[in-house]
């Protein structure tokens, strides 16, 4: 089976780099599912989890945001923060989401309520990638 | 002269500076050491993200976002990363002094600048001469991570989006060795200059399109740029500090010899004087 190799990158450092079958990720168009030999092609990610599949198995990596570049031999994520399932602090992600839950309830102004939607967004994204595991 | 007591005191105090300089020389050692392993993770990041917005850009001129374009300047913004303790040699005093002369050429008023600063000496310098901070953060990390600053660069990519400021400059100091660094100053927005030369080219298909890639992309791009101008002011940090307290310890030291030296005197002053005082009473007894 062909391999293409993926990694992910974040500013606090490389977080995961090593070979896989088939790359699937929620772009913000729809989902895109990468195999070996792809065109060239960038897209930008959403909130969500990208699925990276090897000998049958899946493994999760949560991606906050960021952006995809794909290579024939190559998949590179660039995110703001990403997090491997083992790495996620579960009781961070759980207090972010109440936080975020609480401001959209108090219902302020526009760019307050964007951010608060992000965030739970991030969190809850966090919290089904550490769940899967 | 002074006395033998005043001496010992003073030595006793000399030596007791020089362990707490040399203790903060090794905290700062090691701190750099980290630092630099900061910096160096984020090299990759750094690179991937050039070469796809500098494919972005040279490939298709028909593309246009307000960040790669130029206007009409009518309020600049400085980010100033300084640190939040002093004993670090120049290293504030050195970005401080550049952004200030750099302000007082450039604008009239207050009302064409304000100042983002990052790090507590350059809050209270800028407060201190009433120039405008719109934003501030202090009490980063010695080791900082990108989660940190997140939201100050992500407000201040903001505040260029929503046309507050028209461009934005960062002033840090740059790593270059451990006993050199150097005060830089960059243009962030708008990117003018991304060169895409000596990197390889690849044309990419673009899903959606080029434009909302760019929306994606730019923001995290500046907002990168700022994190990786704060690794390497950490960076310089502990490599000012480091040398500020190495030249401390050394200068304490020195002081040492030579106060060893006075005292060494003063006591065989003493001495003589005794022996000469009883030799003469001996001899009066006679």
């Amino acid at each position: 089976m062909k391999t293409l190799t993926v990694s992910v990158v974040t500013p606090d450092g490389p977080v995961l780099e090593d070979q896989y079958e088939m790359v699937s990720c929620k772009a913000e168009s729809g989902e895109l599912g990468i195999l070996p030999g792809h065109i060239p092609l960038v897209a930008p990610l959403a909130i969500s989890a990208v699925r990276l599949k090897k000998d049958n198995k899946t493994e999760k990596i949560a991606v906050s945001g960021g952006f995809l570049e794909v290579r024939p031999d190559k998949v590179t994520v660039l995110a703001q923060a990403a997090e491997k399932p083992s790495d996620i602090d579960v009781e961070r992600a759980r207090k972010a989401k109440e936080r975020a839950e609480r401001r959209l309830q108090a219902k302020q102004d526009d760019i307050d309520f964007k951010r608060a939607e992000l965030a739970l967004k991030r969190a809850l994204n966090r919290l089904d990638v550490a769940q899967s595991e | 002269m002074a006395s033998l007591r005043d001496i010992k005191g003073r030595i006793n105090s000399t030596k007791k500076t020089m362990q707490i300089t040399k203790a903060m020389e090794m905290v700062s050692a090691s701190k750099l050491n980290r630092a630099e392993q900061n910096a160096k993770a984020f090299v990759p990041y750094m690179e991937k993200m050039q070469e796809v917005v500098a494919s972005i850009a040279s490939g298709n001129t028909g593309v246009e976002h307000p960040m790669l374009k130029a206007r009409p300047v009518k309020k600049t913004g400085y980010i100033v990363i300084t640190s939040d303790r002093g004993l670090a040699g120049a290293y504030n005093s050195n970005v401080l002094r550049k952004v200030y002369q750099t302000i007082q050429e450039r604008h009239q008023s207050t009302d064409e600048y304000t100042v983002i600063a990052i790090g507590k000496v350059g809050r209270e310098f800028f407060k201190k001469r009433n120039m405008p901070v719109a934003k501030e953060i202090i009490g980063l990390a010695d080791q900082p991570n990108f989660a940190d600053i997140q939201t100050i660069a992500s407000e201040t990519v903001e505040m260029y989006a929503s046309e507050e400021i028209d461009e934005l400059y960062l002033y840090y100091n740059h790593f270059v060795s451990a006993i050199s660094q150097v005060v830089t100053e960059k243009k962030l927005l708008p990117l003018t200059d991304i060169n895409p030369e000596g990197q390889k080219q690849t044309s990419y298909e673009y899903e959606p399109d080029e434009e909302a890639i760019l929306k994606v992309l730019l923001p995290q791009y500046a907002e990168s740029l700022i994190y990786g101008a704060l690794l390497d002011g950490k960076a310089s940090e502990h490599a000012a500090r480091m040398t500020a307290m190495k030249n401390a310890t050394d200068n304490a030291s020195e002081m040492i010899d030579t106060l060893t030296l006075s005292y060494n005197r003063a006591r065989q002053a003493s001495i003589t004087q005794e022996i000469s005082e009883i030799v003469s009473g001996a001899a009066a007894l006679e």
